[in-house]
């Protein structure tokens, strides 16, 4: 077990298996490469906190919850790299966006992060596919699904 | 910065891995072939720039109320 400081749930044990390493960073956030993924209190979100600094943590949801037909295309050398060998191993996470003015929570599709279960290792993808934007309304993207 | 005038179907040489065409000039726009190293990373820097700024929003979000979801949507 690891005690780690938080931004919003103050100082909590966690299991070493929860912690993840994202070599090159995030995106604007290279040199923080060290995290925790937990349950945040609200489900099915996540926090990803940084070991580094306190201050720093996103929250993360699963996309195909509210985006079932969302797919992402690895390239090989992103799967090698991070040690996934098999679709089961992947796991794909974005970052959610609460606007601090108010107006709608958004998830970002075109940077989502792909973390291998076994390894521990992930990185944050740039996707060139036009479906998929920074900011997807996610309650409009629910509103959607519940239609279909 | 350095800038190097080509023409159509020069090449540009970036280190020993790394080579850049140019294809097509047409307008406003060029279009070029780019080849590299399976680890090196080459996209649009618009989609970069976008992710960025979208990251530091993120970052500065948290503690309020966050869209339910029920989690039996999920297939």
């Amino acid at each position: 077990m690891l005690t780690i400081q938080t931004k919003t749930m103050g100082e909590i044990a966690i299991d070493e298996r929860q912690v993840i390493t994202f070599p090159a960073g995030l995106i604007g956030f290279e040199d923080f490469t060290r995290y925790a993924l937990l349950d945040a209190p609200q489900k099915p979100y996540f926090y990803l906190q940084s070991l580094q600094t306190p201050d720093l943590n996103f929250i993360l949801l699963d996309p195909f919850l509210f985006r079932p037909d969302y797919t992402i295309d690895a390239p090989d050398e992103y799967t090698t790299q991070l040690g996934i060998k098999t679709p089961e191993d992947a796991l794909v996470l974005v970052l959610v966006t609460v606007p601090p003015g108010g107006g709608a929570v958004t998830a970002n599709l075109m940077g989502p992060l792909l973390i291998s279960r076994t390894t521990r290792l992930g990185v944050q993808l740039v996707l060139a596919d036009p479906r998929w934007s920074v900011k997807h309304d996610i309650l409009a993207e629910l509103a959607r699904v519940k239609k279909e | 910065m350095l800038i190097l005038s080509r023409k159509i179907n020069e090449k540009l040489q970036i280190g020993d891995q790394i080579t850049i065409t140019i294809i097509e000039v047409k307008g406003d726009q060029v279009k070029l072939g780019i080849e590299a190293p399976s680890d090196v990373k080459v996209f649009r820097r618009e989609l970069y720039d976008a992710i960025q700024e979208q990251n530091k929003l993120a970052a500065a979000s948290g503690g309020i109320q966050l869209p339910s979801i029920d989690i039996a949507h999920k297939k």
